[in-house]
């Protein structure tokens, strides 16, 4: 079945409206509007407006309702349009989603799904090319997923939903026209693990999200070098998977982490962080990173473009990591 | 402000019971405030005293489906809802006994039980939860009806707006509870808005909203009355101002520079306890043998609740990573 | 009985207060609730209350006293509804951990999974160079030292030439350590050269018999028991030396001292260009067996860096061979301050005429070069003759 990352996510928020009568969509514009990225697109017809709830321009209001609905016995799926306005709610989410269970001794847990869209590259300028999925993951109490294929918007929905605990699921905004392939009777995948993409000997890429088909394009320029890269797509940044990442390195012995985000204090931090306590013998070149260059996304495509990690930026790490023609940074 | 006249006295041992409440909450907070000074209470710690009446009065009028939302200062609410006064000591002290087995201390007593669904320390965090809490209910059919306590100071904050707004565009089944006792830590209402008459504010929202003297137990219980009636009928979210003062500095670790003793004397002499204990007492519901009977029974139950915390157990710190996440396979 | 009415805490942030002033006084009743006195902290001056009934025994700590929370600032003498002890706790102060001491600096790059696998292979690292960024060494340049390491017999030599690599590296890389050998070299040759007058003798001889006698030894042995031609070499030369011995020493001060053992240096070129000469420590004494063990030990120990410094400082003289290389002669430059080298060709099959037939016969061509001042051409020659004598009797040496 050919779809698309959207409708692939449409088809999980459906499922989930059918199969529970608990689960209800809340968010900016998700009803009449049909979501900002069209996701919800028609859903509001089909449920209506109790299930397919737009909310006012409140997002810690709305963000919270959520919480308070699931601890009420509901099944919220909450719709922050982007990242960048999840900065408003971020005082529902850290010290109230995050923290409820742990600080009621398990007395209440907040079974909660935010979707947010997340990412730059559409010349939108510093507001609205965020990158925060690290902050997030920093939270305990969190799980963080960046669904990053077809099958994974299609299936991770449903299995976060079955979470009892709070779990955040990034979108990136570039994803969303990704076309492909979809089994028909695709359904829930697993949001524990992470996955290998490509196999390959000479150096792993670690990355999520839109950097998963960035790199799956690098690795590809690289076999043509005759250079064997291996990609490992994270899917889920907390937990994160650190035997599937010290797998990875003990293969290759190289890693190239990639990250939208910035380095600075970012998950690419954490994850070079894990292979040197992990895998420190196993390293035949220190970890690279390739991430976003520290400022606010600028504007003009070609200042855009040199400010997010790009396909030949990936090629070129990979490069100087093998060859030992490049500077160690 | 003058508010309508105190309703009638109810009948005998509904007086007392709610006399009995304000003391226990009374005696309770003293002897926290005591057992702070011996490091027995560690952190943070809020004291009630001289705010009982609204506990006392707003509380017994919920049902137990009902659901509470709650603030630091929440240990009179904790009480007067029924949580036990020994797992809230054993909180307090940090037990593995206590209600959230000692993980959230002072300000962050929880309880399923009760349906107590938090002390939140974050001003106004509370408030959008409770909208939420009202929203599961409304969505489910289910008839109950949330009461969310909040300062004045909450009133500031943009969540307040958010709930308000949220809870009157939905016509939720919620109860806003604001306690109203004229300072946010130190910073007085009137430094911090524009609008002091609260309750004004809240008519704005398109909900009903009137003050009440929080001073007054039976004011209380009469005006959550009529609001909770008045939710349950289907009359969307209700909006209570309650006056009152705290007598203690906000933390224990206040100087109070920001008001004059001759402020809180003031206050004091409208001290919510004695106001119906004489009132009682010119009805011959209340002499002195009853009195000390009542203070007896309350330091009994006090003293309980510290031994219960003083006999409790430390969790091992091999469990210090539990509760991040559910233990439970999947979600209930 | 009296007990004390300690500073009370006032705050999670209160370490100590200062008394400002007492509303109580020695003998003065207290009940509880009261307020008897003032304490100053960082926050402002806070009423502190008591929490018993009691009598005012002793002020503890006078006005302007600034005092611990914990500590006494009343005694208090119990009347009989006094509460509970104060049960005074003792907090132990975390003890500074101790810091971690300093790793020893190291100027070798070396990737971790390199220097692990080096460690399991006792590689030593020093003698590789590095292709990884910044002329690491990576796990491949550990990996392709040690499958050369495994190849067996005497390992190409001779004078220095750049190795071709097979591995990915670039040019540029290692340049540093191969450059610091190349120095080294460079001075070590230039001062033989200038100091030393060479003479130079050839000898080409057949090694048929030899062979043979190898051919013989060596088939019902397994691989690695295996007798090396290169053992026979240094056999030959270090019995040799025991007739001759004023080419087995050193020239130093103007003078030749003759050396106690003989320990023939042997020439093992290294990849990635450069050599060494390490000692075979009392060849003319040992088995061929054993010096065919210390052989393969000493090629392998050069290839991974781990000589021991006496095998480096202790040749008496040096041989030097072409091995595969295919060349027919090597004439040796003498590393100071020894006073000969031998170079060995390749065996090469060649025409030869012996009792005036002409056959084909494997031969190999021997090379003396010898430092005129400790020695002349004559003994030179009957040393190298004897060389080639005892090569031919390999059962005797």
């Amino acid at each position: 079945m050919k779809t698309t990352y959207r409708e692939a996510m449409r088809g999980a928020i459906r499922e989930a409206m059918h199969r529970d009568d608990r689960v209800f969509l809340m968010g900016e514009d998700v009803g009449h509007y049909g979501g900002c990225y069209a996701v919800s697109k028609g859903l509001l017809e089909e449920f209506g407006p109790e299930r397919i709830r737009d909310t006012p321009l409140a997002e810690s209001g709305f963000v919270g309702a959520g919480i308070g609905a699931a601890l009420g016995g509901m099944r919220p799926i909450v719709e922050i349009m982007t990242v960048n306005f999840s900065l408003l709610a971020m005082d529902q989410i850290v010290n109230n989603a995050a923290t409820l269970l742990h600080m009621s001794g398990g007395a209440f847990n907040v079974p909660l799904v935010i979707r947010m869209a997340t990412g730059g590259g559409r010349q939108v300028a510093a507001q609205h090319s965020r990158s925060l999925d690290g902050w997030y993951a920093h939270i305990p109490g969190l799980r963080i997923l960046t669904p990053a294929t077809l099958e994974d918007a299609r299936g991770m929905l449903w299995t976060a939903l079955e979470d009892p605990d709070p779990v955040i699921i990034f979108e990136h905004v570039l994803l969303y026209n990704m076309e492909g392939e979809l089994a028909e009777d695709a359904g829930p995948v697993s949001i524990d693990r992470a996955e290998v993409r490509r196999t390959g000997s000479d150096v792993s890429l670690i990355t999520f999200g839109l950097g998963v088909v960035k790199a799956m394009q690098a690795a590809d320029a690289l076999e043509e070098e005759g250079i064997s890269a291996e990609v490992l797509d994270l899917r889920t940044l907390r937990p994160l998977d650190t035997d599937a990442i010290l797998e990875t390195v003990r293969r290759t012995h190289r890693a190239v982490v990639v990250d939208e985000g910035w380095r600075s204090g970012g998950i690419s931090a954490e994850i070079s962080a894990r292979i040197t306590e992990g895998a420190f013998y196993e390293l035949d070149a220190p970890v690279s990173r390739v991430c976003g260059v520290e400022v606010p996304t600028p504007y003009p495509e070609h200042l855009e473009r040199a400010a997010l990690p790009q396909v030949e930026d990936i090629v070129h790490a990979v490069r100087t990591l093998i060859s030992g023609k490049g500077e160690l940074s | 402000m003058t508010f309508p006249p105190s309703p009638p006295l109810p009948d005998e041992s509904h007086a007392r019971a709610l006399l009995r409440s304000m003391i226990l909450i009374r005696r309770f907070e003293e002897k926290c405030a005591e057992l702070y000074t011996r490091q027995k209470i560690r952190g943070f710690l809020h004291l009630y005293i001289g705010e009982e009446a609204v506990a006392a009065g707003s509380l017994p009028v919920l049902e137990p489906r009902d659901s509470v939302v709650a603030t630091y200062r929440e240990h009179g609410q904790a009480l007067a809802r029924g949580v036990p006064a020994t797992t809230i000591m054993a909180e307090m002290y940090g037990r593995k006994e206590g209600c959230a087995r000692g993980r959230g201390g002072s300000m962050h007593i929880f309880d399923a039980e009760t349906r107590f669904y938090g002390g939140n320390a974050i001003v106004a965090g509370g408030l959008p939860l409770a909208a939420g809490l009202a929203l599961a209910a409304q969505m489910k059919g289910e008839d109950r009806v949330t009461a969310c306590y909040f300062g004045d100071g909450a009133m500031a904050e943009g969540e307040f707006h958010e709930s308000m707004n949220l809870a009157a565009l939905w016509d939720l089944p919620l109860l806003f509870c604001c306690e109203n006792n004229l300072y946010a830590m130190g910073t007085a209402l009137a430094i911090a808005h524009a609008e002091t008459d609260l309750a004004l504010r809240a008519t704005s929202y398109g909900m009903p909203a009137w003050a009440v003297d929080g001073m007054d137990v039976l004011a209380v219980e009469d005006a959550t009355r009529r609001a909770v009636q008045s939710i349950r009928a289907g009359g969307g979210p209700h909006f209570l101002e309650f006056r009152t003062y705290r007598f203690r500095p906000h933390s224990m670790f206040d100087p109070e520079l920001y008001r004059s003793r001759e402020e809180v004397s003031e206050w004091k002499k409208r001290d919510p306890i004695p106001l119906l204990a004489d009132r009682m007492r010119q009805a011959g519901m209340l002499d002195d043998d009853a009195l000390a009977a009542l203070e007896s029974e309350v330091t009994a139950e006090v003293e309980e609740a510290v031994t219960f915390a003083e006999e409790g157990s430390w969790e091992p710190v091999e469990e210090l990573t539990r509760f991040v996440h559910s233990e439970t396979g999947g979600a209930p | 009985m009296s007990k004390a009415y300690p500073m009370p805490s006032l705050g999670a942030g209160m370490e100590a207060g200062t008394v400002v002033e007492w509303h109580v006084q020695p003998g003065q009743r207290v009940s509880r609730g009261d307020v008897v006195g003032v304490v100053d902290t960082e926050k402002g001056a806070i009423e502190i209350e008591i929490w018993e009934d009691a009598e005012v025994a002793e002020i503890v700590a006078a006005p302007g006293s600034r005092v611990p929370v914990g500590e006494p600032l009343l005694l208090l003498k119990e009347t009989e509804s006094t509460a509970d002890q104060v049960v005074e706790e003792v907090w132990d102060e975390p003890s500074p951990d101790t810091p971690p001491a300093e790793e020893p600096h190291r100027r070798l790059r070396v990737s971790p999974v390199a220097r692990k696998r080096a460690k399991e292979l006792n590689l030593e690292l020093d003698t590789l160079h590095g292709s990884g960024p910044g002329g690491a060494i990576t796990l491949s340049d550990v990996e392709t030292a040690a499958q050369e390491m495994d190849r067996e017999g005497l390992p190409p030599s001779g004078a220095p030439e750049p190795v071709a690599e097979q591995d990915e590296s670039g040019p540029d890389s290692g340049v540093d350590r191969h450059a610091a050998m190349r120095r080294a070299i460079a001075t070590a040759m230039t001062r033989s050269k200038r100091e030393i007058p060479h003479y130079y003798l050839v000898h080409t001889f057949s090694l048929e018999s030899t062979l043979h006698w190898l051919g013989q030894t060596n088939r019902d042995r397994s691989p690695s028991r295996r007798l090396l031609l290169a053992a026979l070499y240094l056999k030959a030369v270090a019995r040799a030396v025991k007739n001759f011995p004023e080419f087995n020493g050193f020239w130093e001060d103007e003078a030749f001292s003759r050396a106690e053992g003989v320990h023939p240096g042997m020439a093992i070129s290294l990849r990635g260009g450069g050599l060494v000469a390490p000692a075979i420590h009392d060849a003319d004494t040992r088995s061929l067996e054993a010096l065919t063990e210390a052989v393969r030990d000493v090629v392998h120990r050069s290839r991974a860096g781990l000589l021991r410094g006496s095998e480096v400082a202790d040749p008496t003289i040096t041989v030097t061979s072409l091995g595969e290389r295919g060349v027919d002669a090597v004439f040796g430059v003498i590393y100071p301050p020894q006073v000969a080298i031998v170079g060995i060709g390749s065996v090469a099959e060649r025409p030869w005429a012996e009792g005036g037939m002409v056959g084909s016969r494997r031969v190999v061509t021997v090379t003396l070069a010898a430092d005129h001042r400790a020695s002349d051409g004559h003994r030179g020659a009957l040393f190298l003759e004897h060389v080639a004598q005892r090569l031919q009797s390999p059962e005797d040496l």
